[in-house]
């Protein structure tokens, strides 16, 4: 070897083995050179495990990544993997490498039906659910808060109100009204004589009017609280200068709340292109896919692993969806007034559009909330849906009649007499306690290792971890905790959960990570460090301080974390669809099912029993001090 | 009761050298204030010394054992330190009554309930708290929450006491009363005290002895009356004492009999025994002239020795009168005791005693000629 390669194995050596001629191996610590020592290591090390919190935070990250980064990768990899079902077709042995099922969605001519056109369709629904209900949600937002509109406070408080209500509850009460002969039953004005055409009871603009009915929501919340936090200074000003109402509206007020447009957008956007349970009682019986109701289908009939790659192009529609939003919005995430007093508001006059403004408003509570909640309620007591509510029509064996009282064919009792029914409520009820419980302890420890950990590596890390599930939709979520957890891992360690309502439960949990360290992280924001410091000083160990300090402080918080999880996970059916079969169905699936079998009215029913659930629920939370508003 | 010894302290903050290579003794039985402007690394010291930031550099002795050797990575618990803290806001627990507030500490040490009711008892009646022990925090003023906070802190007995700022809270006369009660409080435990502050009047009136900060580094560190009679650098000179030091521009040389000084308040030689020990420059340099505004005395008629001023300002304050005088160029501003009444352009004439006088070198910063402390400036 000539000296100079060994001058340069040499130098490899040095740098790989840190190896000086000394012998002595020098480490740089904030500019401070120290040797390493036998001494020095055992210390650090002790000075790391000896602080439970430094085990906390080790273990918490670890389990986050199995449980958030491990599934996606899994899933991702199923897709490339040969299943045993499509052995004959493929070749070759199950477990092997196998392009087949990404060949199968993008360019075989299957794709057309399986990915082009439901994906084709999840687009135009998103774009025209937007188009519809982001200035819908907007204008509603200026009305309450900045105009002189009578009745604020009732008002705003019944504009919420239709969020409560689930989605798909929401789908179920359209077909109550539109409902035609293609469903086997009539609705409501097809009962009236109307002649009601497929393309209004069902499809892309039955989808649409259904989600924009809901998801109006986010543009009112984000607009109505960007304009809140807007000093009416600025506008003020504008009509000192001159300027007419529609003028002010154009070029100060609507800049002004921009971000929260876009904001409410890109949430809109996202959450209706991934949307199951209304397309799925809208869609599915014309033969109208989206994208996340193909899915489903591919996943219960199979092949699975095309369901896993479509589940996949919506996860990377909903991620690139959102980092757009991180790249158009940017810093910017709301103009926050800048000196003076601000926050004060005196509301911007009417006038002659005063009149119909209300009515409009008046309006649209009575489409978007009164009516058909009121005809779904009705279709409970009729005996067959559409006749009317003539005294002979009008029944309540849907509720409490037994098979022998049957008026007309139908092999389920009245739901409260109904075992099916009283095992749903019984899942829902457990879910709904075991998840949030859960969820919110969850929350609180990872809300402390976010606030603890600010600004650093495992701080800064675990939020990001936690936002990821945000990113996928319910389906996309859930199927990929159905391909992680169908299988045994570890030898056996962790048994297969096909079925169980562990994994349901699990997947609840997870998904609403991202909420509940929010609201955890809100919580633990409150209990200042130097409470901790304190005791620290007085000679409490971690767990004392847990215990003694954080824990009494942290109550308050945690409940209102918890009644807002619960409604959540209560109102849920897309989540919890693809993992669900008779023995842990939830009331949302029971519904689901009877409608999809033309059990209208039982339908109906189990919807209004969970609305009532969802309210009292929602009335209580509001008694510990949770805010609606913070509720999805 | 304890010795704190701090060796070459060195304290990052990422990038951020906030302690310099400090190293600082407390004796036994001190009441040593950390004294400086904001950001100059004082509550950092304090927050090293009791353990909750570790430094990564430097040893750190309490009473000669070790508690910090960054070399080895071994930093002790705070609570084994036999000290405790009071924070500038207090840090009361809020869910807990004042009386399981001071508890606290002791029942974490298990000791008997009849000896964590006794203490608890005798904290409250050291600060004159008694009547609130079955109250929460937030029904307390801001003073009373200020005396549950010491009260905690001496429950424990600690050997060493820290305290960050816990006066600046208060409004003004509050401070003052609190001022007098944490002497008692030194006075009547004989616990080694560590004080932070930025208020210089608090460091001045409370203190044995005072370590003035400057970005991370000491400046200076002596009793009160040295630091305010003989600051050793301009900066420290210009923080000290309210209000303000005067300044004057001179021009000085040192000569066989002591160092000549040319300014607009005369010709001035000072002796060699005044002198400090900093190199003095070849020949002719500027120099700074201090001097205090309570030093100038003012008289109406011409005396041998005085200088004549005209009167730019008259501020009558109460207790005192501030007055604004002029000669040639200067400015400086002047402290009489008692309400006087000058006119605006009044002529008056100035005595100002010449071992009252603070000399520094202009470009170095460095004091270079003292002033001599009277019988009547020192502490009995």
């Amino acid at each position: 070897m000539s000296k100079k390669v060994r001058k340069r194995v040499r130098k490899y050596i040095t740098i790989f083995f840190r190896v000086r001629k000394k012998g002595r191996i020098h480490v740089k610590r904030g500019k401070i050179r120290y040797p390493i020592t036998k001494e020095r290591l055992k210390n650090q090390f002790l000075n790391v495990v000896r602080n439970p919190f430094n085990m906390i935070v080790f273990f918490s990250l670890i389990i986050l990544f199995c449980l958030i980064v491990i599934p996606l990768l899994q899933m991702v990899a199923s897709t490339f993997t040969a299943a045993k079902s499509e052995i004959r077709r493929i070749g070759g042995k199950p477990g092997d490498f196998t392009l087949y099922y990404w060949r199968y969605i993008l360019l075989s001519n299957m794709s057309q039906s399986t990915l082009w056109d439901p994906l084709k369709n999840s687009l135009i629904v998103g774009l025209f659910t937007v188009l519809v209900s982001v200035p819908l949600g907007s204008v509603l937002g200026w009305l309450i808060v900045r105009s002189d509109i009578p009745g604020k406070k009732l008002l705003g408080m019944l504009v919420v109100i239709p969020y409560m209500i689930p989605s798909w509850c929401k789908a179920l009460s359209w077909l109550a009204v539109f409902r035609n002969e293609r469903s086997g039953a009539l609705g409501f004005l097809a009962g009236l004589g109307l002649q009601i055409p497929d393309w209004l009871a069902y499809g892309p603009i039955a989808i649409v009017l259904c989600m924009s009915l809901h998801y109006y929501a986010f543009s009112y919340i984000n607009v109505s609280s960007a304009l809140r936090s807007i000093n009416s200074e600025l506008e003020e000003m504008g009509e000192i200068c001159g300027a007419t109402k529609p003028q002010i509206l154009k070029s100060i007020t609507l800049p002004l709340v921009l971000p929260s447009i876009l904001s409410s957008i890109i949430m809109t956007l996202s959450k209706s292109i991934g949307t199951y349970g209304v397309a799925a009682n809208l869609g599915n019986r014309i033969g109208y896919y989206t994208l996340a109701t193909k899915m489903k289908v591919f996943i219960s009939d199979g092949p699975r692993n095309v369901g896993y790659a479509m589940s996949l192009v919506l996860i990377g529609l909903a991620a690139l969806i959102i980092f757009s939003n991180q790249r158009i919005i940017g810093v910017r995430k709301s103009y926050a007034t800048i000196g003076g007093k601000g926050g004060r508001s005196t509301d911007m006059k009417l006038g002659k559009a005063k009149k119909p403004l209300m009515a409009f408003l008046v309006l649209f509570l009575f489409l978007a909330m009164v009516m058909p909640m009121f005809i779904l309620v009705m279709e409970t007591f009729q005996v067959t849906t559409g006749n009317g509510y003539g005294p002979e029509n009008l029944t309540l064996y849907n509720w409490i009649g037994t098979v022998d009282q049957a008026q007309k064919y139908t092999s389920y009792p009245g739901i409260f007499q109904n075992d099916e029914f009283g095992r749903s409520l019984w899942n829902t009820v457990r879910l709904t306690f075991i998840g949030s419980l859960i969820t919110a302890l969850c929350g609180q420890f990872l809300g402390y290792i976010s606030t603890r950990g600010r600004g650093r590596w495992y701080g800064s890390l675990t939020e990001q971890l936690v936002f990821i599930p945000y990113l996928m939709s319910g389906v996309a979520f859930s199927t990929m905790y159905f391909a992680m957890f169908s299988r045994p891992h570890l030898g056996g360690l962790i048994p297969s959960l096909y079925g169980t309502f562990t994994l349901i439960v699990l997947t609840s949990v997870v998904k609403h990570f991202p909420f509940a360290s929010r609201s955890g992280t809100a919580n633990m924001m409150q209990i200042s460090t130097e409470l901790e410091e304190a005791a620290t000083i007085n000679g409490a160990s971690f767990w004392q301080r847990m215990r003694k300090i954080v824990l009494p402080l942290a109550k308050n918080g945690f409940v209102s974390g918890f009644m807002l999880t619960f409604i959540s996970i209560a109102k849920e059916l897309d989540l919890i669809i693809i993992m669900m079969d008779k023995k842990t169905q939830t009331m949302s699936y029971l519904a689901f099912t009877y409608s999809q079998e033309g059990y209208n009215q039982m339908a109906d029913a189990i919807s209004v029993c969970v609305l009532t659930f969802i309210l009292v629920c929602y009335i209580i939370a509001n008694r510990f001090g949770a805010d609606i508003g913070k509720s999805w | 009761m304890s010795r704190i010894e701090l060796i070459n302290i060195n304290k990052y903050y990422g990038d951020n050298h906030v302690l310099k290579d400090l190293t600082l003794t407390i004796e036994d039985g001190d009441f040593m204030t950390l004294l400086g402007p904001s950001g100059c690394g004082k509550t950092t010291t304090l927050r090293v010394i009791s353990g909750l930031e570790r430094p990564q550099g430097g040893v750190m002795l309490i009473d000669g054992k070790e508690a910090i050797n960054a070399e080895k990575a071994f930093y002790l618990e705070p609570s084994k330190r036999g000290l405790n803290l009071v924070f500038q806001s207090y840090a009361l627990w809020p869910h807990m009554t004042v009386f399981e507030n001071i508890a606290f500490g002791l029942k974490i040490q298990k000791l008997p309930k009849a000896e964590v009711t006794r203490r608890v008892k005798d904290a409250l009646k050291m600060m004159r708290i008694d009547e609130f022990e079955g109250r929460y925090p937030n029904e307390l003023s801001g003073g009373q929450q200020q005396r549950v906070a010491i009260a905690r802190a001496v429950a424990s007995n600690p050997r060493l006491l820290l305290l960050d700022e816990p006066l600046s809270n208060l409004d003004a006369r509050l401070r003052i009363d609190m001022r007098s009660e944490l002497l008692r409080l030194h006075r009547d435990l004989g616990t080694t005290i560590i004080y932070v502050t930025h208020d210089q009047v608090e460091a001045l009136t409370m203190s044995t002895r005072i370590a003035l900060f400057k970005a991370g580094e000491l400046s200076q560190v002596s009793t009160p009356v040295e630091l305010y009679m003989n600051p050793t650098d301009l900066q420290a000179a210009d923080f000290i004492g309210n209000p303000r030091i005067n300044f004057l521009e001179g021009r000085a040389e040192m000569e066989s009999g002591g160092l000549r000084v040319r300014s607009p308040l005369g010709e001035h030689l000072f002796p060699k025994e005044d002198m400090t020990d900093e190199a003095v420059p070849q020949g002719e340099f500027p120099v700074v002239v201090a001097v205090r505004p309570e030093q100038i005395r003012i008289e109406t008629k011409e005396t041998p020795g005085c200088l004549p001023v005209t009167v730019y300002a008259n501020q009558p304050a109460g207790s005192e009168t501030l007055v604004s005088l002029q000669a040639g160029k200067s400015d400086f501003l002047a402290k009489q005791l008692g309400l006087v009444h000058y006119k605006i352009n009044q002529q008056l004439y100035v005595h100002i005693p010449p071992e009252k006088i603070n000399i520094y070198n202009a470009e170095s910063t460095r004091l270079l000629k003292r002033a001599r402390l009277d019988a009547a400036d020192l502490p009995s």
